[in-house]
């Protein structure tokens, strides 16, 4: 049996705008197994950011259970979901969400702060995940001294402060160049690949395609179709044939 | 780089005191200049407050004194054993300008940082660690504002009254808390200062609460979409 990280379970999400109930998510099946990475598709207003916060924890689903590890989400108190985020998940932005009072190094640090680690273990574990994704001499530099691409390579190190189990990618490289964000694209399939690290990325960017295991199309807050890497394989191939 | 077992989930660790003291002191001083136009707001709610209040302390020192002749603003006003009714209002006038402008500097200053509070919580923050952080800042920015306030509030309204009655004022500057001849209490300057310090620090600090309180509250989807 495959091992399933993540299992969402008829989720449904509505929102009250005034006297109409919106609904965002409409019933989500989903599993999503142990280092895979896997792309939610879909139109502005599909419900695949709605999907993407349900499974990070940032929002309350209405009706259905997200499972994580087996663990009901809705099930955990305020002080574990906490913790979940601090630990399980790491989060990286379409606008990076980086404190822009702070550093690249107090940006990485932060979680490790939450986490409790000391100021010399952090401050170790950050310039040495700053290293990594190739910011090692920016570590000193204020998110207004960096570009947009820096920005995104600070917000994916602080993603990985806390060696979390999973990555939430909500549409990363919407703000940057088509090379930037290849490079994005590139060196978030790295940490996949390199640390097992189960990766979930919303998107509308078809370069995302080439370095995802399955794509999950989403429509009206609901799967449209689920396609595995050996049938995007073949519709790159047609794109790339024509 | 280590992966973490299928384990139990924990208990979201509290964070240091001193910590929380650190992040918002550095909070308030890289944003130095919205700092200080958010304690600016703080300090001139506490000046007016305490310059009205003083004025009023003085001239009733004045009219103890004997040196009536030269009062003129306030003659008229039949004292009620203590501050004139005129003075009573101008005092509850200028609280109110001060509650007012201070909430209001406060819940902007917490309200344009929403996404802020949204990015720590998604990074763990637990909601009382968010919170503590403002109320540090919002405390650090009211005793410093206020501080200011009232020294400027205090120190203008003497200089007033140099003019009206020369340096009659400081023999006799009515500093500390005294019972008059007829038995009303008067608060003396010290006691106004004292009082408009921590007013001053007490509505930041409750100015601040209730918006960074509903942040902390909302799911961090939510908070990190709220545009202002």
């Amino acid at each position: 049996m495959a091992d399933i990280v993540v299992r969402a379970e008829g989720v449904v999400k509505e929102y009250r705008m005034g006297s109409n109930v919106v609904k965002a998510l409409n019933g989500v099946n989903l599993e999503i197994v142990r280092g895979e990475y896997i792309s939610l598709m879909g139109p502005s207003g599909s419900g695949k950011s709605t999907l993407f916060n349900m499974i990070g924890a940032l929002d309350h689903p209405t009706g259905g259970n997200i499972y994580i590890d087996r663990q009901n989400m809705s099930q955990l108190s305020m002080s574990q979901i906490a913790w979940f985020r601090c630990h399980r998940v790491g989060y990286i932005f379409q606008n990076y969400n980086l404190l822009y009072v702070m550093t690249a190094l107090e940006n990485v640090t932060l979680p490790m702060i939450f986490a409790g680690l000391s100021v010399t273990e952090r401050n170790d574990k950050g310039v040495e995940l700053l290293k990594m994704v190739g910011l090692g001499d920016r570590t000193h530099h204020r998110p207004d001294e960096l570009s947009g691409g820096q920005c995104q390579r600070v917000a994916i190190a602080r993603a990985l402060a806390n060696d979390p189990t999973i990555i939430l990618a909500d549409e990363p490289t919407a703000n940057l160049d088509m090379t930037t964000g290849r490079e994005i694209i590139n060196l978030i399939k790295e940490l996949n690949v390199r640390h097992k690290v189960t990766v979930i990325s919303a998107t509308h960017d078809p370069k995302m395609l080439d370095v995802s295991d399955r794509v999950v199309n989403i429509r009206d807050g609901m799967i449209e179709r689920i396609r595995n890497r050996d049938e995007i394989e073949i519709e790159i191939g047609k794109v790339g044939g024509h | 780089m280590a992966q973490h077992d299928q384990g139990q989930i924990e208990q979201q660790i509290e964070l240091p005191f001193v910590e929380s003291v650190r992040i918002s002191f550095q909070s308030l001083m890289i944003r130095f200049w919205r700092s200080i136009i958010t304690t600016a707001g703080i300090t001139l709610g506490i000046a007016f407050l305490v310059s009205v209040w003083t004025n009023s302390e003085i001239s009733e020192a004045m009219k103890v004194s004997g040196r009536t002749d030269q009062i003129t603003s306030f003659e008229e006003e039949e004292s009620t054993g203590g501050i004139s009714i005129k003075d009573r209002w101008l005092i509850l006038m200028s609280l109110i300008v001060c509650v007012v402008g201070i909430a209001n500097s406060m819940l902007m200053a917490v309200t344009e940082r929403f996404r802020e509070i949204g990015t720590m919580k998604c990074l763990g923050a637990l909601d009382r660690f968010v919170v503590r952080l403002f109320l540090l800042e919002s405390g650090f920015q009211g005793l410093a504002g206020a501080v200011v306030g009232a020294l400027i509030g205090c120190i203008g309204s003497i200089l007033l009254n140099l003019k009206d009655f020369g340096l009659d004022v400081f023999f006799y500057f009515p500093f500390f808390p005294a019972v008059g001849d007829d038995g009303t209490v008067r608060y003396g300057v010290l006691l106004i200062i004292l009082g408009g310090c921590v007013l001053g620090m007490i509505l930041a600090v409750i100015g601040a609460a209730f918006p960074a309180w509903r942040a902390a509250k909302l799911p961090p989807a939510e908070a990190m979409r709220t545009e202002v």
